[in-house]
Order: C-alpha cells, then sequence, then structure tokens
C-alpha cells in the first residue's frame, strides 16, 4: 500500500494558442495518502499543470495514468467522475444558496422529479461529519466566514467522491489560525487515503505538512524531492533561480515633524448599510510605513476608498496634510500629491485594453508636460514612458502593448510606476503584491521603502503577513471596523500574536501610538 | 365611474388583460434566473399572436394551434441562444435583431398566408375557450370574476405555481439559478452552463408563445400588426420589478394588468381623450419602475443609517 502511485502525468506539454509554452515536458506523480505540493512562482506553469489534471486544457503531448491504466480527461466534470477533485483559490460557490445545495449542485437527490431536501440536507451533513467538518449546512453561503467556504468547497468535492484533491494557494485568504485548522484537516485527508495537491508558494507552509515537493519554474518541472531532504533555501533557490532575500534591512528611520495624514472618528457603512469602518482614528506622518493587516472583509477596502476619495459617504473627518477631504473630489486629493495602488488591479488599477503608454499617464493626462490643453504631446509621453518601462523593469514587447497582454507582475508594475511617477508624499497601497511573482513583488516593496526613506508616509494593506511585518514601522490589525490591535514595535509582535487580534479573540482597547498628540 | 371599477366583470378584465404580460414575465423569470435578458420578448409575442392564428386556422383546432405556436416560440428562444451562445452575440443586439424581424416579418408572412394587410380578417381562426370551473363558481363575487375566464388565464395562473416550483424544487431549476448566479460555481462541479442557459431560453421562449397565442386567440379573436404593443418590454419591467421570481412576477403583472383594465374602462367613460387613455400602461411602467427603485434605494440609505 505504502508509496502506491495513484496517478502519474507523464512529459506533459501544453502550449497556448499565442504561442506561449506553459507546459514543457513535465511529469509528475503522486502517491496514494500523501500531501504533495505544487512550488514554482506566478507563470511558472503550475495552473496549467492542473488545468490539464483536472481537464481544462488539453495537454499537446505527454499522457496521464490513473491507477495504471492510460486516461485522457476531456472535461472538469470528467475528472470529478474520475475521483479528481479542485478546490480554486476564488471560491466556485453560490452565494444566494444554502451550503446543502451548494454540496448537491448539479448532483442532487431527487423524489420523483424534485430535489429530495430533507436527503440533500442529510447527505451534506453527513460527509460533513465524516471529515469532522463542523458546519451548519442549512447556512446560506454569502453568510459565512472565508474559512467556512473552504470546508464547503473542500466537502463539494470529497461528497463527489474526489480521491485527489487539488488545492489551488489554499492558505492565501486565511488567518494563521484558519490555516492550522485547515493543516489538520488537510492531515486528516491524507490518514483517510486521499491525495492532496498543494499548491503554494509560501515555503514554511509546505515544510509544515507536505511529503514531497515538485518544484517548477519557467514551464518546466526542476524536479521531486523528498520535503524533509530539502531546505527551504534550496526550495526558494529552484523556484526562482537565483535566491531571493526574502526579508528587508530597513534604514533608520527619520519622521517628519508635521502630520501627513490625520483621521478622526471615521465612521463608514457599505452600499448594503453595513457598519465596515467603525469610529476609526489614527495620524500618519511623513518618513513611515503603517501595516494595516486583518482578514479580508474587515473594513479595510472602505478604509482605504474613503481616504482615497472613491467614497464619499461617511461620517468624522479625514485631513490630507491639513486640508479636510470632504468636498474634495479624487482629482483634488491626487493634487494633494496621494497616490492610490488599488486593491483589485484589473478593476481600478488599469484599462487592460489600452497601452502600456495610455495607461501610464491616466492620472497626468492634465499635467502641462504632456498635454497642450486640447491635444497631448506625444512625443513627451514616448519619452516618458520608455523611461518609466526601464526604470521599473517592465517586461513587455513595447509601450504599445495592450496592458491586459502582460503577466500580473508586470501589470502591477505599470501602475506602481504610475503612481510613483508623481513623486507622492502620501501612498496608499492596498494589497500591492498580491498574486505577483517573487522578483516583482520584491522589487515593489524595496520601491516602497525607498519613498519611505524620502520622507513619504506609506499606509500599506496586505494579507501577506511576512510583507506586513518586513515593512512597516506601525502595525495596525482591522477587525469588524476597528483596530483591534496596535504595534508600534513592529519586530517583537508574533505571527501567533497577530492572528489571534485578526480574529478578534484578542482586543486591546488602549491602542497605544495611534495618535501622535 | 366607481361602480364600474368595483364590479366582477372590471376584475375579469384585469386577469385577461394580465394574462399575456403574466406569461412574457415568467418567459423573463427564468431567462434572467439563467444570467440572460430575453429582451426578445417582445417579438416572440408578436410572432405568436401571428402563428395562433394561422395555425389554428390551418388544423381547424385551437390545441393544435397553440402547441405548433409554443414549439415555435421554443424555437425562437432557440435561435436566440445560438446568437447569444455561440455566436458571442450581444444579447441586446440579438434581441432588437429578432423582435424587428417580427415587425417587419409578421405583416409580410400575414399577406404571403392571407392578402390580408395588417389585420387578419379573412383567417377563419379558432379561439381558445373560456373554461368555467364548477365549484369555484359559486363563490361570490369571485365566482363571477373568475367563472368563464378563457382557459389561457386559467392556464397562466397554473404556471405561476409550475414555473415557482420548477425554479426552487427540480434539480434543473437548482442549476439555473446556480448558472445565473456564479457561471464558474455551476461549470465547476460539471454543469455546461450553456446547455443550461439554452434551456432556460427555449422555455422563456415557450413561455412567451403562450401569451402571444392569448392575444390573437383569447384576448381578440384576429391578429392585427404589432399586437404585442409593448407587453413584451412591460414583462421585462414586471419580472425585474418582482424580483425575477414567479409569484412577485404575478403581483407586479395584475398591477400592470388594472393599469391596462384602466385603460379600457377610461375609454369606455370617455373621460379623457382616447389617445392619453392609451398611455396609460405605459406611464405605469415608467412611473412603477421610478417608484420601485426610489424604494430601494431608500430602503439601502435607510440600512446604512443616513
Amino acid at each position: 500500500m505504502e508509496n502506491q502511485v495513484v496517478l502519474e502525468m507523464k512529459h506533459i506539454m501544453k502550449i497556448y494558442g499565442n504561442g506561449v509554452v506553459a507546459n514543457e515536458d513535465v511529469s509528475l506523480d503522486l502517491r496514494k495518502g500523501e500531501i504533495h505540493a505544487l512550488l514554482g512562482e506566478n507563470g511558472a506553469g503550475k495552473s496549467t499543470l492542473m488545468k490539464v489534471l483536472f481537464g481544462i486544457e488539453q495537454p499537446d503531448q505527454g499522457e496521464i495514468v490513473l491507477k495504471g491504466t492510460p486516461v485522457t480527461i476531456k472535461s472538469p466534470q470528467d475528472a470529478i467522475s474520475k475521483g479528481i477533485g479542485m478546490v480554486h483559490q476564488h471560491f466556485m460557490l453560490v452565494p444566494s444558496l444554502s451550503v446543502a445545495d451548494n454540496i448537491i449542485l448539479g448532483v442532487a437527490p431527487k423524489k420523483g422529479i424534485f430535489i429530495d431536501t430533507a436527503k440533500a440536507v442529510d447527505a451534506a451533513q453527513s460527509i460533513a461529519r465524516e471529515y469532522n467538518f463542523d458546519i451548519n449546512v442549512n447556512d446560506k453561503v454569502e453568510e459565512i466566514p472565508v474559512g467556512i467556504k473552504q470546508k464547503v468547497e473542500i466537502l463539494k468535492a470529497l461528497y463527489r467522491g474526489a480521491e485527489i484533491l487539488i488545492l489551488d494557494e489554499p492558505t492565501a485568504v486565511l488567518t494563521p489560525q484558519e490555516t492550522e485548522e485547515l493543516f489538520v484537516q488537510l492531515l486528516k485527508l491524507r490518514e483517510k487515503g486521499h491525495t492532496i495537491i498543494f499548491i503554494s508558494h509560501k515555503l514554511d507552509e509546505i515544510k509544515k505538512i507536505c511529503d514531497r515537493a515538485t518544484i517548477m519554474r519557467n514551464g518546466r518541472s526542476m524536479g521531486t524531492y523528498e520535503v524533509k531532504d530539502i531546505t527551504t533555501q534550496e526550495m526558494s533557490r529552484l523556484m526562482v533561480g537565483h535566491e531571493v532575500s526574502l526579508t528587508f534591512d530597513k534604514n533608520e528611520q527619520h519622521l517628519t515633524d508635521n502630520i501627513f495624514m490625520r483621521v478622526r472618528n471615521l465612521t463608514v457603512h457599505n452600499s448594503q448599510g453595513v457598519l465596515k469602518v467603525d469610529d476609526l482614528s489614527f495620524d500618519l506622518k511623513g518618513g513611515e510605513v503603517l501595516g494595516i493587516a486583518g482578514v479580508e472583509g474587515n473594513g479595510q477596502t472602505e478604509l482605504i476608498d474613503t481616504l482615497t476619495g472613491l467614497n464619499k459617504k461617511y461620517h468624522g473627518t479625514v485631513q490630507v496634510m491639513g486640508k479636510d477631504i470632504a468636498n474634495a473630489s479624487i482629482d483634488d486629493i491626487r493634487s494633494m500629491e496621494v497616490a492610490h495602488i488599488p486593491e483589485d488591479r484589473m478593476a481600478s488599477g488599469c484599462a487592460s485594453t489600452l497601452s502600456i503608454k495610455e495607461n501610464l499617464f491616466t492620472n497626468q493626462y492634465k499635467n502641462e508636460k504632456y498635454s497642450s490643453g486640447l491635444m497631448l504631446k506625444g512625443k513627451a509621453m514616448d519619452q516618458r514612458s520608455d523611461e518609466l518601462i526601464k526604470e521599473y523593469l517592465i517586461k513587455c514587447k513595447s509601450r504599445r502593448q495592450h496592458v491586459g497582454m502582460l503577466s500580473g507582475g508586470n501589470i502591477q508594475k505599470v501602475i506602481v510606476a504610475r503612481e510613483f511617477s508623481t513623486n507622492p508624499k502620501i501612498i496608499i497601497a492596498n494589497q500591492p503584491t498580491r498574486g505577483i511573482d517573487v522578483g516583482a513583488a520584491a522589487f515593489i516593496r524595496k520601491r516602497l521603502l525607498e519613498f519611505r526613506d524620502a520622507g513619504c508616509a506609506v499606509i500599506l494593506v496586505s494579507a501577506d503577513l511576512t510583507e506586513i511585518f518586513s515593512l512597516s514601522d506601525r502595525l495596525a490589525v482591522m477587525y469588524k471596523g476597528k483596530f483591534a490591535g496596535f504595534f508600534t514595535d513592529v519586530a517583537n509582535v508574533s505571527e501567533d500574536e497577530l492572528g489571534e487580534h485578526m480574529l478578534g479573540i484578542k482586543k486591546d482597547e488602549r491602542l497605544e501610538g495611534v495618535l501622535y498628540e | 365611474m366607481w361602480k364600474a371599477i368595483l364590479s366582477p366583470d372590471f376584475f375579469g378584465t384585469i386577469l385577461r388583460a394580465t394574462t399575456p404580460i403574466l406569461f412574457a414575465t415568467l418567459a423573463s423569470c427564468v431567462a434572467s434566473k439563467s444570467g440572460i435578458t430575453n429582451m426578445a420578448l417582445e417579438g416572440i409575442l408578436l410572432f405568436s399572436a401571428l402563428f395562433g392564428v394561422i395555425f389554428s386556422s390551418i388544423t381547424h383546432s385551437w390545441l393544435l394551434g397553440l402547441i405548433i405556436t409554443v414549439v415555435i416560440g421554443g424555437l425562437i428562444g432557440l435561435i436566440l441562444a445560438f446568437f447569444v451562445l455561440n455566436l458571442k452575440t450581444d444579447e441586446i443586439l440579438a434581441a432588437i435583431a429578432i423582435n424587428l424581424t417580427a415587425t417587419g416579418g409578421t405583416v409580410l408572412l400575414l399577406l404571403a398566408f392571407s392578402g390580408d394587410r395588417g389585420v387578419s380578417s379573412s383567417i377563419r381562426s379558432v379561439s381558445a375557450p373560456s373554461l368555467t370551473i364548477p365549484l369555484i363558481d359559486k363563490i361570490p363575487f369571485i365566482g363571477q370574476v373568475l367563472s368563464g375566464q378563457n382557459i389561457l388565464t386559467w392556464l397562466s395562473l397554473v404556471a405561476v405555481i409550475v414555473m415557482h416550483l420548477f425554479l426552487y424544487k427540480t434539480p434543473l431549476g437548482l442549476s439555473i439559478r446556480a448558472v445565473g448566479e456564479n457561471k464558474n460555481a455551476a461549470e465547476s462541479v460539471g454543469i455546461s452552463s450553456r446547455r443550461i442557459q439554452y434551456i432556460a431560453l427555449v422555455i422563456s421562449g415557450c413561455l412567451a408563445a403562450f401569451g402571444g397565442f392569448f392575444l390573437s386567440g383569447g384576448y381578440m379573436n384576429m391578429f392585427t400588426k404589432d399586437m404585442s404593443s409593448g407587453r413584451g418590454f412591460i414583462a421585462l419591467a414586471a419580472a425585474s420589478m418582482g424580483g425575477n421570481t414567479p409569484i412577485g412576477g404575478l403581483l407586479v403583472s395584475l398591477l400592470f394588468g388594472l393599469a391596462s383594465a384602466l385603460a379600457n374602462v377610461m375609454q369606455l367613460m370617455s373621460v379623457m381623450p382616447y389617445e392619453i387613455i392609451l398611455m396609460v400602461p405605459y406611464l405605469t411602467t415608467l412611473i412603477g419602475l421610478g417608484v420601485y427603485y426610489y424604494a430601494q434605494k431608500k430602503k439601502k440609505e435607510r440600512l446604512s443609517g443616513k
């Protein structure tokens, strides 16, 4: 039984229509009852390989052998019927339906022509109990937290008889405690003989629960290793091709005297009327990075939207450089030298069908340097675009390329280049490195610190705790619209402590150091 | 005037005026639930009104005529689905094309079939019969309202219940709602969203065809050009205001039925110029949409404490 191979992918080759070689001779073998890490940077070909396995894409060459017999997997449905399940990074759930309905969707038990509701609830409950998942199956999916949603996704796959479970970056949206809980559950699944493919680029997590790891770079496999026999440094080197320092040496801090941003008693409700920011006050000076950690949906988005002028409905005051922004337009706020790297780069960060050049000037088209008032000054823009592309190491064919054609990391660099090119005094960065490769992320983090050293004030909202820890001078944890914790001595905060604040288990009533007065 | 309005006759008129709108509203519900706005309802109503007359006269049977009309309605739904789902045409543009085809096409087909211009006066069509259900007609007032209604009016009320059960209690209904709300989620569990949307649009086309048949074979006994007169669009508004649910759609359809019935009564009373009265159903739609969405906005604002 031990080491029995359940699935092999042999010499998989996948070339996309646009000529991109996503997988080149990749082989992977999975054993029964193992947690197998698939490791690599964005664009390394992990997703493509999993799409091939799950039947979303067909390989151009190579074969898949399931329990000794070669198979072709034509569609996700086909994959599911062969016992392969996938938990996507973006949850595939229908919000208005109950947990039970989501679990039985597509394979509903019937009574005559109707759904057998009692049986559906029963089936969902018994599978949750079988795997020790503590879930109320009658809850509506839109009302349950992220960690539970993920459990529903796993149950969905198990209900369909998945023996091989693909988890695509499952911990990206979880708190440390939720991650811990997920790991316990994954180990139980392994005990029951399930095989789990764990896609991640968090090396410590892989160290913690994976048995073997296959590392990918540039569409090729860099080999499969026993996790206990390889160090994180080696893994990182195989993944990136060179060693990347994951921590930064920060320079000594030089705070400005005057307060750049002053927020008092800020209260924001979202469009559904839910209280999202609850009586929040803080100060921000030049020369510091204020990190804001927290589980997504605890008011970070609403806070940032208000500070940048995207949301105008709030109570309380926000002052930028001493000026109240209540009646200031987004344009006015930007002219107070505030830059904003938005959370969702495709939705609000760029115009994906416009060129790199055009995107680089969306915040400056009124600037006299680039506009005569009636017509844009093409030459000046061309020249400046080329400078920025060079300075920000944007990998592209030319400045005329559509932004949507670039990789995630390069799109983000275009946005960062645009925002930083105006030499802002305040930078509001919301998830600036989410989902981009390690190299681009390191570049952006380094830039943020350079601005801090130059006396700029930075607000950094991030779900990446390593990023938060390595960049922040002061650190706030948001929970249900309030700061549940505030730390001025970031170096002495443990990840566990931060996690407890993120989950609201621990709350600081006195938030020392939030205000400078 | 009040005496006329409060009579059982008037309530009967409301039901009659509601029937075509209700069928179209249900048609809009099922399409919207699957994630597609079926703006071609107007054209399907009009085509069905013509085909109802033609095929009931050919077959000498209202039932056969109805069946053929409903099949054709389903086919038009299928064509819309083909354009939107296979050729990736914009759903609004595809619908406009169908609606314009209906406007010109019905006149042309009528002329080719019978030589009639605009009104099917020479076609001997068979209308759907009225139906009196024994016990119910004994109930005072309500019995008088319901008794002798057209069989299609009865059918439209049954259709509300059937569609409710279909959407909320059957596996296919669950799939339709899942596809409409989160296509990727449905796809991820092996539901083909394209297949589901095809099915939804065909059902939508069939339902609208019932409404179209009623226009020329129940409400009136002949086809006249452009006789759908915007009911397909009114139904889109009604379905939306009813939250795209069959029960909600019924209530809002009744409101529009009331507006149409009022217009009829006012015509007889001649309290106002005829042309102004004709605007009543459309004004009701406009005002209805305004009031509904204003209330929704206020509700949201009240919830947000402002």
